[in-house]
């Protein structure tokens, strides 16, 4: 028993850096989700020197889908891990849950969207501003509970 | 009837008929087309025959002026100042480029053909791309796509943040301060106004009658049809006439297809460009550049998957070994 906690000390080694990973690639998919609106060029964002890119919409829209790859691939890879490694000895927590749905509705929204934008009209136009609306809410909630977490020091999982 | 929708067919039966009998009978038809090029509605315009007249531009005008803008001045004070307003209610008779109040107008090229100056004359308007990016990247869902191609932008859901002109490669989309939602919203910090374009006078069409400009044109510039019958024709005139086609793939096609006796890098260099005044050159499909990211986001699960495995199988062997 206790050679498997070590190990699993040395896989969550390999897990921080996992971490680092997302919570960039959040910030990168944040950073270039909201620059999917025109605000950055109206509110001087873009005029920060390395910043110029934001005011452009089709390079933000390339970032955010590279991005949008990344996410997916890590959280199949935390999903997976957690399910099959990681479940015996730690539990989700309340906010974890809350956490994963949000994201949950994040990529769901944002793989609708990816379909959205093919040569193909295949969503009503209130479908797509629903979609539109409940991407954003979704980010917005997920941003926040985010923030509550970070100040309260919640995390995903605990020690069962 | 072949494969013209003639201006009287159209007419007759409404588009729903016209369309119907062109993808319907034509065997084959239907697996040798996308889905866009049998629901999606195009116009030839036959630059040849253009006179120039502006009977088209007018009857633009008349047809939608109820569409306008009518701007509630003062305007909300801008913050920051960067955000300027863009004010045509004063300027409503411009008619030599695209404004809120003019969706429509007739660019003039002078060109060498067979050693003659001769003077063309084009009408330019949105060009209602088969994929739009005004429509596919509105971040609000104001602009949308209709079943039959046309793209327009709703007046009552638009904030006017003119992203839609910032994609749209011909800087079709012009922006009337002082008009629509924002104004309700946060109207000094987000939004300014509302965007302005030709709508293919989708009203008319879905009553089954032509767009007022196909209508009042007194040299049949303009034809209308499923996208595939129009492609055809564009071809066949191109063939008759020894000239050039532009929309066909432009932007990845689009559903506005002009046939020249000239090629249209001359054009492009002929005519007057600038704000409102869309050029003629090569637009390359810029919504594909991240749609073939696509195949990525497929993969990508499946990457983190195998990671994963990997992981597990190193983690259980290491266990096995030290048990
Ligand atoms: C934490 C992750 C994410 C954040 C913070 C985020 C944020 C945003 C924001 C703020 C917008 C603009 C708001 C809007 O248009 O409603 C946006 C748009 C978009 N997002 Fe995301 N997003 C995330 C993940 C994803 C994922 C996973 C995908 C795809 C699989 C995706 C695809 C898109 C697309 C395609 C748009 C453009 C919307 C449009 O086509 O109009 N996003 N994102
Ligand atoms: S030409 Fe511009 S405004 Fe017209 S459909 Fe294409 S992107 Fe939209
Ligand atoms: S189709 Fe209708 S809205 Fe568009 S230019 Fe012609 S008359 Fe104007
Ligand atoms: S009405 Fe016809 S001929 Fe006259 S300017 Fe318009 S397209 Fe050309």
């Amino acid at each position: 028993m206790k050679t498997a906690a070590v190990t699993l000390t040395h896989s969550n080694r390999q897990n921080r850096s996992m971490r680092y990973l997302y919570v960039l690639t959040v910030f990168c998919m944040a950073l270039t989700g909201f620059g999917q609106m025109p605000i950055y060029k109206r509110y001087y964002l873009s005029d920060i020197p390395g910043f110029g890119w934001l005011a452009n919409f089709w390079t933000t829209r390339y970032v955010h889908y590279a991005g949008a790859a990344l996410l997916l691939a890590i959280v199949a890879y935390m999903l997976v891990q957690h399910v099959i490694l990681l479940r015996a000895r730690f539990k989700m927590t309340p906010s974890g849950y809350l956490r994963g749905i949000l994201l949950l509705g994040i990529v769901l929204t944002g793989v609708l969207f990816v379909i959205k934008n093919f040569p193909v009209l295949v969503f009503s136009p209130e479908f797509i501003i629903a979609l539109n609306l409940s991407h954003l809410g979704f980010v917005m909630i997920f941003l926040l509970v985010n923030l509550y977490c970070l100040i309260f020091k919640k995390r995903w999982t605990k020690a069962r | 009837m072949g494969q013209d929708i003639s201006r009287r067919a159209f007419l007759k039966g409404g588009f729903a008929a016209a369309a119907g009998v062109a993808a319907g009978s034509i065997p084959g038809a239907a697996a040798a087309v996308g889905p866009e090029e049998q629901t999606q509605l195009a116009t030839l315009l036959d630059i040849s025959k253009c006179i120039g007249c502006g009977a088209c531009v007018e009857a633009c005008t008349e047809t939608n002026a109820r569409k306008y803008p009518n701007p509630k001045k003062p305007f909300p004070k801008m913050v920051p100042a960067r955000a300027r307003v863009s004010d045509w209610s004063d300027k409503q008779d411009v008619t030599e480029r695209l404004t809120p109040y003019n969706w429509l107008y007739i660019q003039h090229a002078s060109v060498d053909i067979n050693g003659e100056e001769t003077e063309l004359t084009i009408p330019r308007r949105c060009m209602h791309c088969v994929n739009p990016p005004c429509v596919k990247l509105c971040p609000w869902g104001a602009a949308k796509q209709l079943e039959n191609g046309i793209s327009r932008i709703d007046p009552e859901i638009c904030l006017g943040g003119s992203k839609c002109n910032a994609v749209c490669p011909w800087d079709i989309p012009q922006r009337q301060t002082g008009v629509g939602l924002y104004l309700d919203i946060l109207p000094n910090f987000a939004g300014n106004g509302v965007m302005f374009k030709c709508d293919r006078c989708y009203d008319q069409i879905e009553a089954g009658q032509l767009p007022a400009c196909i209508e009042a044109c007194p040299e049949d510039v303009q034809t209308i049809g499923p996208r595939a019958d129009i492609i055809k024709q564009a071809h066949k005139l191109a063939r008759e006439i020894n000239g050039y086609i532009y929309g066909e793939t432009e932007n990845g096609g689009t559903n506005t297809v002009y046939v020249s006796p000239v090629p249209f890098e001359e054009l492009d260099v002929a005519i007057e460009k600038g704000k409102g005044k869309p050029h003629l050159a090569a637009a390359s499909d810029r919504m594909a550049d991240a749609n073939t990211l696509a195949a990525a986001m497929v993969i990508a699960p499946l990457a983190g998957i195998a990671a994963a495995a990997r992981k597990i199988y190193n983690y259980t062997r290491k266990s096995k070994e030290r048990a």
